[in-house]
């Protein structure tokens, strides 16, 4: 079943579409992720989608209700995590999740019930009382994720959700979705972190100038533009990069106190550089493989268009 | 859609503008303390019989109290951003725009009605139209808190750019409406008044109060009625372009 569905969704802002002819699907349990640059025109399309902004043209339906036409019904669907993920300052921590819990029609007992549970999940039972103009960027993204939740949403759309959050608070959010997620709720997730799309979305669009330029799990569009990976190999002694020129190599690049080789038969390139090493008298230090990646993927796509 | 979720949401509204807004700063200087200091200024030291004067003070004190918390809500929210995070909440629109009429509309009501209490207790002021009296408080309180939410509904982040163009709208309306200066010294100007809604107010807390009125209840109330119905319908119909220009 398709619980975000959007037809031919347009919208601009001038001569130039800030968005055109986005079509996209995500079905029910996905966490879904959309790709792009800044300006790409991700939040554009995640406020066409929650009702914050009205389309030129084209349709989105939230379970199936279109979000023009009932928008009071598609809303109580969904729980929103704006970019910047900003809540009522002059209000408390907790005043702030049971307004949000009230405005989506939870009777009282759920939705203090459901306040104290996620204050306490989400590391904030001890400041509930405190206003949220109190609050570091971290903490007001917790509440904000909170308001979101606080009614188990079907659908959950989150913009651009770690931005500018330390690493335990972003860790506090990619849980957060991932236990939403197995919970039930769909996720549409707004992010240019390629490898933050990478380690949670089972699907992904990429959105560039506006347009939909990929739309495929993760995996498939890594291997679909890039098939080559590289190596990365470091030696106790100070050597010249032509020194690693074997079959299979296309180039050979220095990264720090490292080489990045290029190849595209990463056993046979693994095995040649240990013979190399050993015919050079190298002390290897370190050696990692990586595969091909998303955000080479992302690149080539984007500048390609 | 839902009448019942339509209601909820306008009542969501009305109250996170009520724990919010009523105590900042603005509200207080503008709403309360303004219309008291003119009042002052105007009264003290000049022979005027106080029971006369009190239907135009009580006009002023609705006019300013009701108006004053509709132009800081959505540019303040706007600043904040915390509108898109209320837009993507199940509102409309016009929960949002009633939710804010309403708020203030409560605001200048109850401000005023402890205003005509007190003068009441102290002045003993006559009383000889009670049901006038409370259409002229609800009237009122829905007519101004509508222009307060047409003020606010222009495009900006900067309350205290809306904050400004609303005394500019406001004030020039306390002087063409028959409180401070007669209508009769207007002279030339005299069709002014008939232009401002706050006229047909202080008329009808005049016919209420004293029982002479100008116009006639009805013809006040319809004025103050139609006058809501543009206030609101105006800052719906701008709310509604910002949400299709994103602004």
């Amino acid at each position: 079943m398709d619980v975000i569905e959007t037809r031919n969704l347009y919208k601009s802002f001038g001569p130039v579409p800030a968005v055109a002819d986005v079509s996209i699907t995500v079905k029910k349990g996905e966490i879904f992720g959309f790709l792009g640059q800044n300006g790409a025109g991700k939040t554009t399309t995640i406020r066409m989608l929650t009702g914050v902004l009205i389309p030129d043209s084209g349709t989105a339906r939230i379970c199936g209700i279109d979000i023009q036409q009932d928008p009071l019904e598609a809303k109580r669907h969904m729980g929103v995590i704006p970019e910047n993920g900003t809540v009522y300052a002059d209000l408390t921590a907790e005043k702030n999740i049971l307004w949000t819990a009230k405005c989506y029609g939870m009777d009282r007992a759920s939705r203090e019930e459901k306040a104290r549970e996620i204050l306490i999940r989400l590391g904030l039972e001890s400041r509930k009382d405190d206003l949220v103009r109190t609050f570091s960027k971290g903490m007001r993204q917790r509440i904000s994720i909170a308001c979101a939740i606080v009614h188990s949403p079907p659908v959950l759309f989150l913009d651009e959700p770690t931005t500018g959050l330390d690493v335990i608070s972003r860790r506090l959010v990619i849980d957060t979705v991932r236990r939403m997620n197995r919970e039930g709720s769909t996720v549409l997730i707004t992010t240019h972190n390629i490898e933050e799309a990478n380690a949670l979305c089972s699907a992904i669009s990429i959105i560039h100038k506006g347009r939909i330029i990929a739309s495929d799990s993760p995996e498939r569009i890594r291997t679909q533009y890039d098939t080559s990976g590289f190596i990365e190999i470091s030696f106790e002694q100070k050597i010249q990069g032509r020194t690693l020129m074997a079959g299979g190599i296309s180039r050979v690049e220095p990264i720090g106190d490292k080489w990045r080789v290029y190849t595209d038969d990463a056993d046979r390139t693994v095995k040649d550089l240990a013979k190399i090493a050993e015919q050079n008298h190298l002390k290897i230090v370190s050696v990692a493989t990586s595969t091909p990646s998303l955000e080479q993927a992302f690149i080539e796509m984007t500048e390609a268009t | 859609m839902d009448p019942r979720c339509f209601i909820w949401s306008v009542l969501m509204v009305t109250e996170k503008n009520m724990r919010i807004y009523y105590y900042k700063g603005s509200v207080v200087i503008f709403g309360l303390l303004f219309p008291f200091i003119m009042f002052l200024t105007f009264f003290i030291g000049r022979n005027l019989d106080l029971v006369l004067f009190f239907p135009g003070f009580l006009g002023m004190m609705l006019f300013f109290s009701a108006s004053s918390t509709g132009p800081l809500i959505t540019p303040w929210e706007k600043r904040e951003k915390t509108y898109e995070r209320l837009v993507s909440l199940p509102v409309v629109i016009e929960s949002i725009i009633l939710g804010d009429i309403l708020s203030g509309a409560v605001f200048g009501f109850v401000i005023t009605s402890l205003v005509w209490l007190a003068g009441s207790f102290i002045l003993h002021l006559p009383l000889e139209n009670p049901v006038v009296l409370i259409a002229a408080f609800f009237l009122g309180s829905l007519a101004f808190a509508s222009l307060g939410t047409l003020l606010s509904s222009p495009a900006t982040n900067t309350p205290s750019n809306i904050m400004m163009f609303s005394n500019l709208v406001r004030l020039p309306l306390i002087f063409v409406s028959g409180i401070f200066i007669p209508l009769s010294q207007l002279g030339e100007w005299a069709w002014t008044n008939m232009l401002s809604p706050l006229t047909y107010l202080v008329d009808l807390f005049h016919t209420a109060i004293t029982g002479d009125g100008v116009y006639s209840p009805i013809l006040d109330s319809a004025v103050l009625i139609i006058v809501i119905l543009i206030f609101a319908t105006g800052a719906k119909v701008i709310q509604q372009h910002n949400l299709h220009s994103g602004r």
